[in-house]
């Protein structure tokens, strides 16, 4: 019985053996790509499919090839060679309104081509909203609600509080210091454009400033680096002086274009400064490397300087050579905290209800952070 | 009617412009493309006037000769020269890249370097410990100057060497960027979004329109 059981037992070894050996014998079988899909690309102008794959299962790929046929035709050798590690590929070069299909070649470094399964057609169509930036859109939204509500809450309130600027209380100080002194004030407004931001809210100041010269006769400089700027500045502190009913004091020369140039703008800055001695030097705009080299020359000639900028950069140099420094959003406010019109002064409010809302956003985020809740991290990191 | 138009334009482009930021569609890339296409195109004849008042401006000094009228000199006759060789010739001629190469580029280089000695001047005069928060400015800049050099961490190793880490100076420069100067930058950032966010709703709706001229 055991003699039975021993031959048995070598019977089984034996037919395990040569069944693995057989196994592992065999060449392991290399399938196409698969899982091969087509999609129309998400959130562009409809100019793009969007093609993926999964990895072949096989160290002998080297690469793959694309090919796509047009409603229905014969198929096209779109891309010559693709990585291995490849596994999409975005199609830009496709015929708007047609519908395309594609199948992924897969080569071997025998050179055997292995095609995957056909796609199904794909139309690409342009989205009207581009759907990754939804939460940008909604704290747009909020953000300009904030803002257009106070607005309309401030519309006929006088009484709306304003923290004190030290650097836009001291505008006015700054030009009687030049009346006094029987010197010219020189206004810079950066090396922006019109489209910035800043170089309108530095317009804006200089249009207040204009009206205050305008009163007292003191000559106002204002050396342009933008031709449009230079065109608009132009305009509008004729305008502030005709409002002042000053248009005789208004001399269009002193408003004039130096230079494209961002360093001959410095050394046509500094040397007006030099030369002329103005008593005062405003600096408010967009600025760059300049900043310092304008702002040390203003100091050096002992000019009351009130600079503002947007450039975070550029800031630690202005508070360092100028007597006054609008910071950031001080530079945004000047319009309304020098006009005091109550609809301008509304539009601050809303921007601190924006500013709280930030800031009850980054404490409650670092909190659930503390406690693994990441979901509104995640939320902002998807922001495209 | 002569501020209606305007505003009526900045509140229609306003919004355009707004929703083009929000929709990939090829319409709204189109509108997009041509507004800027619109903005390249007014400012060529921004630049004549530009160069007309230039040209002023200095003939003005020259013939009534001014003080300093010496230098407007030499910015006509630059001007000139490059005009006459740049126009006919194109920009990539040789005598203009010449004249850019050995004379525009030395000037900029000049007054760029010139950066290194202000910013030495300011500082120094930053830096005075006259208070506490100067206090602070100033070791904050000495430690953050020291981490910035080599020997900074050297030192560090040899003086600080009871310190159970090395490279201490490095670190803590670092450290100060990435998180005190860091947060001060990000907080400008965003009060300077918020402010930009209301300047041009402002602008948009036509509540602030001194850049019309004339203030409110």
């Amino acid at each position: 019985m055991l003699k039975y059981k021993i031959i048995l037992w070598i019977m089984l070894c034996s037919i395990l053996f040569l069944y693995d050996t057989y196994v592992f014998s065999q060449e392991p079988e290399t399938t196409p790509p698969e899982n091969v899909t087509a999609v129309d690309t998400p959130n562009d102008d409809g100019s793009s499919i969007t093609v993926t794959w999964d990895s072949v299962r096989d160290d002998s790929v080297r690469s793959y090839k694309i090919l796509r046929n047009t409603d229905g035709g014969e198929f096209e050798e779109i891309e010559e060679q693709l990585d291995v590690d490849t596994l999409e590929y975005k199609d830009s070069n496709i015929e708007k309104g047609k519908t395309h299909a594609y199948v992924i070649q897969a080569i071997t470094d025998t050179d055997a081509i292995l095609v995957s399964l056909q796609t199904e057609g794909v139309i690409a169509t342009g989205q009207w909203f581009h759907s990754g930036k939804i939460q940008l859109f909604i704290a747009m939204i909020i953000f300009c609600g904030a803002i257009l509500g106070s607005i309309y809450l401030c519309r006929n309130n006088q009484d709306v509080f304003v923290r004190r600027i030290p650097g836009l209380e001291a505008v006015n100080e700054a030009i009687g210091r030049a009346t006094e002194m029987g010197r010219s004030i020189l206004y810079v407004l950066g090396l922006g454009g019109v489209e910035n931001v800043a170089t309108i809210a530095s317009m804006t100041i200089l249009g207040q400033v204009a009206r205050r010269t305008a009163d007292y006769e003191t000559p106002l400089r204002v050396p342009c680096n933008d031709p449009i700027v230079l065109n608009v500045v132009r305009e509008m502190v004729k305008t502030s002086y005709l409002d002042e009913g000053r248009p005789d004091a208004y001399q269009e020369e002193n408003i004039f274009y130096l230079t494209g140039d961002q360093f001959a703008y410095a050394a046509g800055v500094d040397g007006m400064m030099i030369r002329e001695k103005p008593a005062a030097v405003f600096l408010q705009g967009t600025f760059y490397a300049e900043s310092l080299l304008m702002a040390e020359t203003g100091n050096s000639i002992g000019a009351i300087q009130i600079a503002g900028t947007d450039s975070e950069h550029q800031l630690p140099f202005f508070i360092a050579a100028c007597d006054y420094t609008l910071i950031g959003e001080e530079l945004y406010a000047a319009s309304a905290y020098l006009s005091k019109e109550p609809m301008l002064l509304g539009s601050l409010r809303g921007q601190d209800w924006g500013k709280i809302l930030i800031f009850v956003t980054i404490i409650l985020g670092v909190t659930l952070e503390l406690f693994g809740i990441n979901w509104i991290t995640t939320l902002l990191q998807s922001v495209r | 009617m002569k501020r209606q138009i305007p505003l009526a334009f900045c509140f229609l482009f306003g919004i355009a412009m707004i929703f083009t930021q929000f929709s990939p569609h090829s319409y709204s890339q189109a509108v997009y493309k041509e507004v800027i296409d619109w903005g390249l195109i007014i400012s060529p004849f921004a630049m004549v006037l530009a160069v007309v008042t230039l040209i002023q401006t200095h003939v003005t000094r020259i013939n009534l000769r001014t003080e300093h009228w010496q230098y407007s000199l030499i910015v006509f006759v630059g001007m000139i020269v490059m005009v006459l060789i740049g126009v006919p010739f194109g920009p990539q001629n040789s005598i203009v890249e010449w004249l850019y190469n050995n004379v525009q580029v030395p000037m900029d280089a000049s007054m760029f370097s010139l950066l290194a000695f202000f910013i030495a001047s300011a500082a120094f005069r930053a830096f005075r410990a006259r208070s506490f928060e100067a206090f602070l400015l100033l070791a904050t800049a000495m430690i953050v100057m020291i981490g910035n050099v080599p020997v900074g961490d050297l030192v560090w190793n040899k003086v600080m060497s009871w310190m159970p880490w090395t490279d201490g100076a490095s670190w803590l420069r670092q450290w100060i960027l990435d998180v005190l100067n860091n947060a001060a930058r990000r907080g400008i950032i965003l009060g300077v979004s918020l402010g930009v966010i209301s300047q041009s709703i402002r602008i948009i709706l036509g509540i602030e329109r001194s850049y019309l001229g004339g203030g409110d």
